[in-house]
């Protein structure tokens, strides 16, 4: 007799059906064992199972991201991620907006988390213009994730500053916020790369690309999914331009193929045109999310 | 550069999924990456080859589905393939063409061997 099917003809008919497929769901971990067509499972008969998961790779840090971006809102933070090359400005241009913030909305906390591959320089650099700041180093990491902004996040003095209070307390909050508290501005700083902090979401209100004009104007072409990504693109070390081929209408029109509602500023950090419109920027959509609140 | 970062996403996916699912060795592993995923398949293949070793996936054949960029044509209205973000319209030669598919990097399912 088949054991299988328990016909008297085992010779008869070919291999049956493997064992049904278990459908896992892996965030809640179901299980479901009449997926097959025989609709039931039959352990013990087959040397292998097909285990379908059907989920994104990135999942795990979206959830994260998603984390980090409820404890923004819920802290009144607005957090902006910042990534260009290394060298097109980045820390530079946090430095200035530090100072130019600090004239402009005194009271307005501000914190910024660097990273790296090594190194804490830059770290070092913001504190010295006047805003807290967390380094965080990725060794050989070519991009912050959402798990180490959450981390550094927690160790902010941005944090305890939106809370009001003196107190050191645990993650989970029993107490909910006042909106009319200050809201805060987070900047991170990505790892120097136009490549991979594209694909991982940290929480943050809106990515941010710097280009600067000593890079070639033909980099939204070549780095389509950096600039994809970005809400706003800013083109700096425009005091330069004199000095090298940089088409920006070109550059601009290249960026709006691969993302037609980029925003786009042009400035210099360290001669402080375009700042301005920066600084709107910066605290236009802060002021939208606090509307939204 | 970061597919060394995904590679060792997807070796702790398939290790939760082998503590809930208990099976201690994978025969076959399905993945996707579309055209627009931002990831470089024979970098991943060369990632995932270096860290399986001592995990459940060692020895597993490993299959890479390469689904096409998939986008639509906002001046045509069509529904093209495209192989980045950065291509126009391969018909109207248009432009902006909206990402429709083809942009996920998945683990689909595994070949496990029973206990």
């Amino acid at each position: 007799m088949c054991i299988v099917c328990g016909c008297n003809n085992p010779e008869d008919h070919g291999a049956h059906e493997p064992a049904a497929p278990v459908v896992l769901d892996p965030s809640a971990g179901d299980l479901h064992y009449g997926t097959g067509t025989a609709r039931a499972s039959v352990p013990g008969l087959s040397q292998t199972r097909t285990v379908k998961l059907e989920a994104d790779v990135l999942s795990a840090n979206q959830r994260l991201a998603n984390r980090n971006r409820a404890h923004f809102t819920a802290h009144g933070v607005t957090a902006y991620n910042l990534m260009s090359s290394p060298g097109a400005g980045k820390t530079t241009l946090l430095c200035a907006t530090i100072e130019a913030l600090r004239r402009r909305t005194p009271d307005l906390p501000l914190a910024v988390i660097e990273g790296d591959q090594q190194t804490r320089l830059d770290a070092e650099r913001i504190r010295a213009a006047g805003a807290p700041a967390i380094q965080v180093n990725t060794g050989r990491g070519c991009h912050l994730d959402a798990q180490m902004v959450g981390d550094a996040f927690a160790r902010l003095d941005l944090h305890a500053q939106a809370h009001h209070h003196g107190h050191r307390h645990e993650h989970a909050h029993e107490h909910t916020h006042d909106h009319n508290s200050p809201e805060a501005l987070l900047f991170i700083e990505n790892v120097g790369n136009l490549v991979c902090p594209a694909l991982w979401d940290l929480g943050e209100a809106a990515k941010v690309v710097i280009l600067s004009v000593t890079e070639g104007d033909d980099k939204p072409l070549k780095y389509p999914d950096m600039f994809a990504a970005a809400t706003l693109m800013l083109i700096n070390k425009i005091d330069l331009l004199p000095y090298v081929n940089f088409d920006v209408a070109r550059c601009i029109d290249d960026a709006r193929r691969v993302n037609p509602g980029i925003a786009v500023l042009q400035l210099s950090a360290t001669r402080g045109e375009g700042m301005q419109a920066w600084l709107d920027w910066l605290l236009r959509k802060e002021a939208a999310q606090q509307a939204r609140s | 550069m970061h597919e060394l970062s995904l590679a060792d996403e997807i070796v702790r996916m398939v290790e939760a999924a082998a503590v809930r699912e208990h099976f201690k060795r994978v025969a076959t592993l399905r993945l996707e990456a579309g055209a627009l995923a931002g990831v470089e398949v024979p970098a991943l293949r060369f990632a995932l080859n270096a860290i399986v070793p001592g995990t459940c996936l060692e020895g597993a054949q490993i299959y890479i589905d390469q689904p096409p960029g998939r986008a639509w044509c906002v001046r045509c209205g069509a529904e093209v393939t495209i192989t980045s973000r950065a291509d126009p319209c391969p018909l109207c030669d248009g432009y902006p063409v909206q990402v429709t598919g083809g942009s996920e990097l998945r683990v689909l399912d595994l070949v496990v061997l029973n206990d």
